[in-house]
């Protein structure tokens, strides 16, 4: 049984800036959905996966993403891309991330929770291809498979930068079991390569981030915090308007084009040879 | 012309899993070991890496038309995803989006053989990651994505993830799937929960012929070289009759099945089967 | 890991590109790439097992004092045995001096 305890940030994130939420009959308990104003008066979708207590499925009352949270995720933005499809309107989706992980567990596994995952990302993905403005709002925890399905499809990343950040393909306690190193030697490494780090200003330097926010209360947020995020968010929503559906931004930054090099190099080696 | 005796296909590595799948003499590599876009971050961490970096792009045809075969190369640091392997298949996938895009069409097949994310480079995978996902969705919209998984090392993490995006998925009896791999439910959960050593028990759980009976996999094949190629060609040959709706997008069905779960029970592989009706669910 | 870097005097020509091996358990990979116009054979080893350099350049002055040729060696060890060592420098010798036209020219050969 999972013994982590519940992060604040993603439920006192969604409460803040819900200007309303409503319980949607049928999903899970820890998918939250309702409404964020955003600046200059346009309304978007506001969703978070958060703790729940009552959970279904033991694993995942800690706010970790399992069976019923891809499907519910994917239900749900599946639902906005249809609501507007026939219409001019492309509604924003903001999602407020603060994932501890997947649920790890025996049922998890025999079900296919990665399929689940599937559902959740493949939506979010349809939906930013769709033209729908798709932001992440990283207020805590952002790890690994959790991540990619309620997070990594955004056409815009947006964290706030304060100590409860973790960005991370596993927390730093299975990090430290699985590679048998102390937390003082991960610490030691992710100095070194900011890809191992857990930091926002770290996941900062891998150039995929859009905005750093530096908030003065990230687990009460104040109403000057709010203001500061909305402007944050609504911003990030505007500049998609203005671009592209596809992920391309993420290694245009200055700090991609040397952190990530790698990356844009092999895309371009691959375009040259392609055809011969 | 047919050969005498099966030539397993797990035997293959990568590069000649590549060759196997592309009609015959139309393999072309790109960025193969000679290029020498080796991984920047492993050496500095004390890893040594390797030419291709575990992947290895192949173009060619299948079935006379163009196409991309990617594939991990399981044996070389259990085929994790670390930067350059992770933009070599995003990338891939990214030119076939483009292709098909300007009308060309180009298939394009993924064999999957990962454990995930590579640990030492850790963000920089998870964002390939994210990238290759994105790929697979938007090219899905001009015609079937294939993945493989044939084991050896099974495909896990993000990559299973990527394995459920599919629009068609070729499975042996020998390949696994699933998000954790049983080493890390052990780890996380407890032994309890998970024996990670438990051989037939992991294999009846998430090895191919259940994913296939679950319909979390479309075709369950013999682990033979001229078997997969040909279960690769009739995704294509029968693609037009039998489009149906990618499992990813399958939801309702998904949320069926949960609603069926005993979530604190400890359901037997054979309960999932029963009580999943699989694709046509 | 290690790293050791060795040139060796060279004269027979090496006419395309050659790749055997790979980097997993027991196993190295050897790439080698024509340096036109060079007269040494630049050997670029690395590997995952430290405190091996004395073994290693014995095997390679030995190797390379019957065989080399002006190319670019570069041999990416992850803990082979001797014996598999041997095999792969023999393997890549005898595919570099094959009949050009003879088509593939990398291969990944014998067990996995």
């Amino acid at each position: 049984m999972s013994t982590a305890s519940a992060s604040p940030f993603g439920t006192a994130w969604f409460g803040a800036l819900a200007s309303s939420s409503t319980a949607v009959p049928g999903l899970p308990g820890s998918l939250r959905v309702g409404m964020i104003a955003l600046d200059g008066g346009e309304t978007a979708v506001l969703l978070a996966v958060v703790p729940d207590a009552d959970a279904r499925f033991p694993r995942a009352r800690s706010g970790e993403v399992g069976l019923e949270e891809g499907y519910a995720l994917a239900e749900v933005v599946t639902g906005i891309v249809a609501a507007d499809a026939g219409t001019d309107s492309r509604r924003p989706i903001v999602t407020v991330i603060d994932v501890p992980g997947q649920a790890y567990g025996y049922v998890e596994e025999l079900v296919g929770i990665h399929q689940s995952l599937a559902a959740s990302t493949n939506a979010f993905a349809t939906a930013r291809l769709a033209g729908h403005p798709i932001v992440s709002l990283m207020v805590g925890n952002a790890i690994s498979g959790a991540f990619l399905a309620t997070g990594l499809q955004a056409n815009r990343l947006v964290a706030l930068d304060h100590d409860g950040i973790a960005v991370q393909v596993m927390s730093k306690q299975s990090s430290g079991r699985i590679t048998r190193r102390s937390i003082a030697e991960l610490d030691a490494v992710a100095e070194k390569f900011p890809a191992t780090a857990y930091d926002g200003a770290s996941f900062a330097k891998l150039g995929a981030l859009h905005d750093l926010v530096h908030v003065e209360s990230p687990a009460a947020p104040t109403a000057a915090d709010v203001a500061l995020v909305t402007t944050s968010v609504s911003l990030a929503v505007a500049s998609v308007r203005s671009g592209s559906s596809d992920l391309r931004s993420r290694l245009s930054s200055p700090e991609a084009r040397t952190v990530r090099a790698s990356s844009v190099l092999v895309r371009q080696r691959v375009a040259e040879a392609w055809d011969i | 012309m047919t050969r005498p005796v099966a030539q397993p296909f797990t035997e293959f590595r990568a590069r000649d899993r590549v060759r196997a799948l592309l009609d015959p003499g139309t393999f072309r590599e790109i960025l193969d070991p000679f290029a020498r876009v080796e991984s920047p971050h492993l050496a500095l961490q004390g890893i040594v890496p390797q030419g291709d970096d575990g992947a290895v792009i192949g173009r060619g045809t299948i079935d006379g038309v163009s196409a991309v075969v990617v594939a991990l190369d399981g044996a070389f640091q259990g085929g994790g995803i670390g930067e350059v392997s992770g933009a070599k298949l995003a990338s891939s996938l990214e030119q076939a989006v483009n292709d098909n895009r300007n009308g060309t069409p180009t298939r394009a097949v993924i064999l999957l053989e990962t454990g995930g994310i590579r640990l030492q480079e850790a963000n920089l995978g998870l964002l390939a990651i994210s990238e290759i996902h994105s790929a697979i969705v938007e090219l899905r919209s001009f015609g079937p994505v294939v993945g493989v998984v044939v084991g050896t090392v099974g495909c896990f993490g993000g990559m299973g993830i990527a394995a459920g995006l599919t629009s068609h998925l070729i499975m042996t009896r020998g390949g696994r799937l699933s998000l954790n791999g049983p080493e890390v439910i052990e780890t996380e959960a407890g032994i309890e929960e998970l024996d990670s050593s438990d051989r037939a028990g992991i294999w009846a759980m998430i090895g191919g012929a259940q994913r296939v009976a679950i319909g979390q996999a479309e075709t369950l094949v013999d682990d033979d070289a001229d078997a997969v190629a040909a279960a690769v060609r009739d995704v294509y040959r029968t693609a037009p009759a039998t489009a149906v709706p990618a499992r990813s997008t399958r939801i309702a069905a998904g949320r069926r099945l949960l609603a069926a779960v005993d979530p604190t029970g400890r359901p037997t592989p054979t309960d999932i089967r029963n009580l999943s009706t699989g694709g046509s669910l | 890991m290690q790293t050791i870097s060795i040139d060796y005097p060279a004269a027979e020509k090496l006419s395309r590109p050659v790749h055997v091996g790979a980097v997993s358990s027991g196993d190295l990979e050897i790439i080698m790439i024509p340096l036109p116009g060079g007269s040494t054979a630049t050997v670029a080893l690395r590997t995952s097992v430290d405190g091996f350099d004395t073994i290693w350049r014995r095997v390679l002055d030995r190797f390379f004092a019957e065989s080399a040729l002006v190319a670019h060696y570069e041999i990416n060890d992850f803990g082979a045995t001797p014996g598999m060592v041997s095999l792969r420098l023999a393997q890549a010798l005898e595919i570099a001096r094959e009949d050009p036209d003879a088509g593939q020219t990398t291969t990944t050969g014998g067990a996995r």
